[in-house]
């Protein structure tokens, strides 16, 4: 094997307009081969919208780049027969029980033996004796499972995974990323949209992207280092009421709170050390730097990206 | 009404009024629903208010005259002057004569036989033959019964006929296909058309819309599956509820109400399942136009209306003006209503439906390659 074809995925200049509105602009990426790329951003930033044109569903209108070594404009059926795409709203037959539903997916993709693949696969995924349940009558959690193994069934290369971990309890979230890593040791790779930033830190690598644009990509500890970031934890009486003066200080890019403390952060360490000097030597507070947080990361870096559109 | 609204809690009328104001903003979104409240109503007025005619004139007649005499013009013309008949058409034996009415071309033929005039001036009084094809018993009835009285009028002062006070001719009508004019014989062959249209329109219309609205059809569409697959796959299952429905109808048509089938069964099945395909396809392309539900049942009304006032079951395909005609001509069960009635009543066969069959399969083809070309393969 040649080694571009362990990119999985690699796009350049990707843009998409709805309305004359760029919704994805001027994005390139690359995903290696059995990595789980964590796609973060808040809501509206792109996500879908990207993830849609990776698998052929929306064609870009401009730029261009391969999924599985297939081009995304032009061989988009080839790329259907390789991808499992798990929507972020739950799209199986909310009126088919669980095993028509995967029975149904896997004679679209002309597996050998549906019957026993479905029966194989509901075993996987511990919905044993819920065969015949009908899918609209499962819980989130359920359905969600059930979803990851409508996508799996056919044995995909690439997942590309959208929100799946929306709306989803916590013990089902960490189970949904166990079963994810179990994938990928076997060579899978998988794409997976989220806004849950304890999410982030589960994938190999990460990419930011906030109002349609990539602002960054990496490991999480690359990203964070990346990121020039200068964080200060503060804790004390009256931290809340500082928050809002900070807020408008020069060399302060971010105050947020974390439980009782407060995380103040600035790409500037001087500019940063000046603002909060006056308030330092208060006795009632307790100052200290910590290591940024990603969500310091990212906070800071949407901030950023939003002036530039101002 | 104080006593009744006396009771309603505090704030009654601005939750009524907070609930309208929501429903007209929503109804205001959805432009196509709000153009069809506007448009259709006005269009099918015009539609149907100039197209229908429930006392038909000028039908399309053909004379067979086995002599060449005054007399007999004379009565041609008269017949022509009543406006109920058309001579569209001059056979020249009896074979042509069955052959025209059998096909459908004239709903009447008029047949002049020879030593008529002679016969006539012997004061013999000879029957001329006015056959009429009453498959469609509104189209031929009202001609039918007021011919004896308009010809005797017309004729009166008319210096080739013997003048009696009485015709001195016998007008020898014979309503074919369906002697007694019993109208059973015209209803259930037309409302399992009917029938078939509705639910088949139904069906179909709602399948793409009801993904879409679901949320499948993303799915759906990342699935190496392609549209022409798709639609086949949702139309197959329907083709045969149809057919189930079409035998259902028949078979009690047969049963309860003893109208017969006098052609081809199989033949007649064929073309069914024709038909339904083709209302199927139609219904898919509403549903792959319409951005909603709503939307795909209103268009199916749309279509279903005019299929059933001018497809000739409901009034007379002939009696409506010529534009109406070819209008029609676009309508499956336009051409399904001539294949019904003319197999099981007059026992055609393909050879004489070969116009009707392939408009179905060409309207059939025309609305599958809209369907394909309509449906997005993308969500872009």
């Amino acid at each position: 094997m040649s080694a571009a074809s362990e990119i999985v995925i690699d796009v350049h200049g990707l843009t998409k307009k709805f309305d004359g509105r760029a919704v994805v602009r001027d994005l390139s990426m690359q995903v290696k081969r059995g990595t789980i790329y964590g796609f973060l951003g808040p809501n509206g930033s792109g996500k879908t919208t990207t993830i849609r044109m990776l698998c052929g569903l929306l064609t870009p209108d401009e730029g261009n780049g391969t999924c599985l070594g297939y081009d995304i404009r032009t061989e988009a059926d080839k790329i259907k027969r390789q991808v499992g795409y798990m929507t972020q709203r739950f799209s199986l037959y909310q009126d088919l029980s669980v095993r028509e539903n995967l029975e149904f997916v896997a004679r679209i993709y002309g597996i050998n033996d549906p019957t026993g693949a479905v029966r194989d696969m509901i075993v996987r995924l511990g919905l044993n004796g819920r065969e015949e349940q009908i899918a609209g009558t499962l819980s989130g959690g359920w359905k969600q499972r059930l979803a990851l193994g409508a996508c799996t069934l056919p044995g995909p290369q690439l997942l590309l995974l959208d929100e799946p971990t929306a709306g989803v309890d916590p013990k089902a979230r960490r189970e949904f990323w166990n079963e994810i890593h179990a994938l990928a040791a076997k060579g899978l790779t998988a794409l997976v949209s989220t806004h849950y930033m304890d999410e982030a830190e589960r994938c190999h690598e990460i990419a930011y992207i906030a109002y349609g644009e990539l602002l960054t990509h990496g490991t999480v500890d690359e990203v964070i280092h990346e990121s020039h970031l200068t964080t200060y934890s503060v804790s004390g009486e009256g931290v809340m009421a500082l928050s809002a003066t900070l807020e408008k200080s020069k060399g302060v890019d971010t105050v947020a709170p974390f439980g009782t403390n407060l995380h103040v952060s600035g790409h500037d360490r001087a500019a940063l050390d000046a603002a909060i000097a006056p308030y330092r030597d208060d006795p009632k507070l307790s100052w200290s730097v910590i290591s940024p947080s990603l969500e310091d990361v990212f906070i800071g870096l949407m901030g950023k990206a939003k002036d530039n559109f101002q | 009404m104080s006593a009744l609204f006396g009771k309603l809690a505090p704030g009654f009328w601005r939750r009524v009024g907070a609930m309208v104001r929501k429903e007209f903003v929503q109804l205001k979104r959805d432009r196509v629903t709000f153009a069809t409240i506007i448009s259709v109503p006005m269009m099918q007025l015009v539609l149907f208010g100039y197209a229908i005619n429930t006392t038909p004139r000028n039908l399309p007649t053909a004379v067979l005259l086995q002599e060449s005499s005054d007399v007999g013009r004379t009565i041609l013309k008269a017949i022509e002057n009543t406006k109920y008949f058309k001579i569209t058409r001059q056979v020249h034996d009896e074979a042509e004569f069955d052959r025209v009415l059998a096909s459908g071309e004239v709903l009447f033929a008029i047949e002049i036989p020879r030593g008529f005039e002679r016969a006539l001036r012997r004061g013999d009084h000879p029957a001329i033959l006015v056959a009429a094809d009453a498959t469609d018993p509104v189209a031929s009835s009202v001609a039918l019964g007021t011919l004896g009285n308009i010809l005797q009028t017309a004729l009166r002062n008319d210096r080739a006929i013997p003048d009696s006070g009485q015709l001195p001719f016998e007008i020898r009508t014979h309503a074919r296909y369906n002697p007694a004019g019993a109208s059973q014989l015209n209803i259930v062959p037309g409302l399992m058309g009917t029938i078939l249209t509705m639910t088949m329109l139904i069906f179909t219309a709602l399948s793409v819309t009801r993904e879409v609205e679901r949320g499948t059809m993303e799915s759906l569409l990342a699935m190496p599956i392609t549209p022409f697959e798709i639609m086949l796959g949702k139309i197959v299952p329907y083709v045969l509820i149809g057919f189930f429905q079409a035998s259902f109808i028949l078979g009690a048509g047969v049963v309860l109400f003893g109208v017969p089938i006098v052609g081809n069964l199989g033949l007649l099945a064929a073309l069914s399942t024709l038909f339904i395909a083709t209302n199927l396809a139609i219904g898919y392309t509403f549903s792959t136009l319409a951005q909603n539900q709503l939307q795909a049942i209103q268009m199916a009304m749309m279509f279903f209306l005019p299929n059933m006032l001018m497809s000739g079951f409901a009034f007379p395909f002939l009696g409506m003006p010529k534009w109406a005609q070819w209008f029609s001509e676009w309508l499956p069960l336009t051409h399904y209503i001539r294949i019904v009635r003319a197999i099981m009543l007059k026992g055609s066969t393909l050879g004489d439906l070969h116009y009707d069959t392939l408009a179905l399969a060409g309207l059939m083809m025309v609305a599958m390659f809209i369907a394909v070309t309509r449906f997005r393969r993308t969500l872009d």
